[in-house]
């Protein structure tokens, strides 16, 4: 790709990016009222959202063998768990991430 | 102030460690493409979108058009109207925060600041949350930065430490579990989404996935308000 074509898919890139956070402040923003409608979805939005990005972080495993799905449904497993029991982010991160790092790398 | 500064960092600890990780990723692999360190600073500052920037080396090597570009930036970063029409309220009255609050809202700091901070005084919330998106902000630009620099000298098997940005949203998604009773929009969310991902493979689930969770949710409030 040649230099000017390069600058000119990374400004498409950050003005879509930046346009696609700004548009419901644009629409909604101020003076008019926000529709009863959109303000009760952005109240039940946060609890689906985060559903939907721990799918979309798993999105590229796949079930042919064991070791394509079984270290990322363990580790999660163990961040639900350690969550449960401790309650401290920190430690649920810790402790997933090191679980899933020892299973791809030693054990799958 | 300083016990605002330490807060925000302490919370963004889990993203930093991905930020890092997967930014420095970025910044090899935009390297080893053959683009300056100059790019991977210009994007890291300015789009600012992880999975987005990882999107764009693949465009950049196919020396796709203009339009498809902007198609794939929208089809990928659709979800973040998402992020802001859940923010509208919050973001309301930040004043002159406001536009780096939104230009800045990515996943990861969405994850940070869309529950409430018992420990943070009301008047304090607009420089907290300015702080987390700063903060996020400055290790992704750092990441990518050290691996657009030294990338190629590093030798760490740090395979599967991507894995922290996962952790981080099942821990908010299970911390989210456990103040509510109300769980339906939390298993439409997941629900819908592994659907989606099922039914139309994973370069096109998202923007299917986001519609129908909107359609059900608006529809479930349909039901509360009868009820």
């Amino acid at each position: 790709m040649r230099d000017s074509m390069l600058w000119l898919s990374v400004a498409i890139i950050a003005l879509t990016t930046a346009a696609l956070r700004f548009l419901p402040f644009l629409i909604w923003s101020g003076a008019r009222r926000t529709p009863a409608l959109i303000e009760r979805l952005g109240r039940v939005l946060p609890y689906a959202i985060m559903g939907m990005l721990v799918v979309y972080c798993l999105k590229d495993i796949s079930f042919t063998a064991a070791g394509d799905f079984v270290p990322a449904f363990v580790a999660c497993a163990v961040v639900v768990l350690l969550h449960v029991l401790r309650r401290n982010t920190l430690i649920s991160i810790i402790g997933g991430t090191l679980c899933y790092m020892v299973l791809v790398q030693l054990v799958f | 102030m300083r016990k605002i500064w330490k807060t925000a960092l302490i919370a963004t600890v889990p993203v930093m460690t991905g930020y890092l990780v997967l930014g420095f990723g970025f910044g090899i692999v935009l390297r080893s493409g053959g683009h300056s360190i100059l790019t991977a600073l210009a994007m890291s500052v300015f789009i600012y979108a992880g999975s987005m920037q990882y999107a764009a080396l693949g465009l950049f090597a196919a020396g796709a058009s203009p339009l498809t570009v902007f198609f794939t930036t929208v089809m990928v970063n659709a979800r973040h109207l998402f992020y802001g029409i859940s923010m509208l309220d919050r973001y309301k009255n930040t004043g002159k925060y406001k536009p780096y609050l939104i230009f800045a809202l990515t996943d990861e700091t969405y994850s940070l600041v869309c529950h409430d901070t018992p420990d943070i005084a009301e008047t304090d919330r607009t420089r907290y949350w300015f702080l987390v998106s700063l903060f996020n902000h400055i290790y992704w630009v750092t990441g990518s930065l050290l691996g657009a620099v030294i990338g190629s000298l590093v030798r760490f098997n740090s395979e599967g430490i991507d894995f922290a940005l996962t952790a981080l949203f099942v821990c908010v998604f299970v911390e989210q579990w456990m103040h509510t009773k109300r769980h339906a929009p939390a298993l439409i969310g997941l629900g819908v989404t592994a659907g989606c991902l099922l039914l139309f493979g994973q370069d096109q689930f998202l923007i299917p996935a986001m519609l129908v969770v909107a359609v059900l949710l608006c529809l479930m409030r349909g039901e509360e308000h009868n009820a």
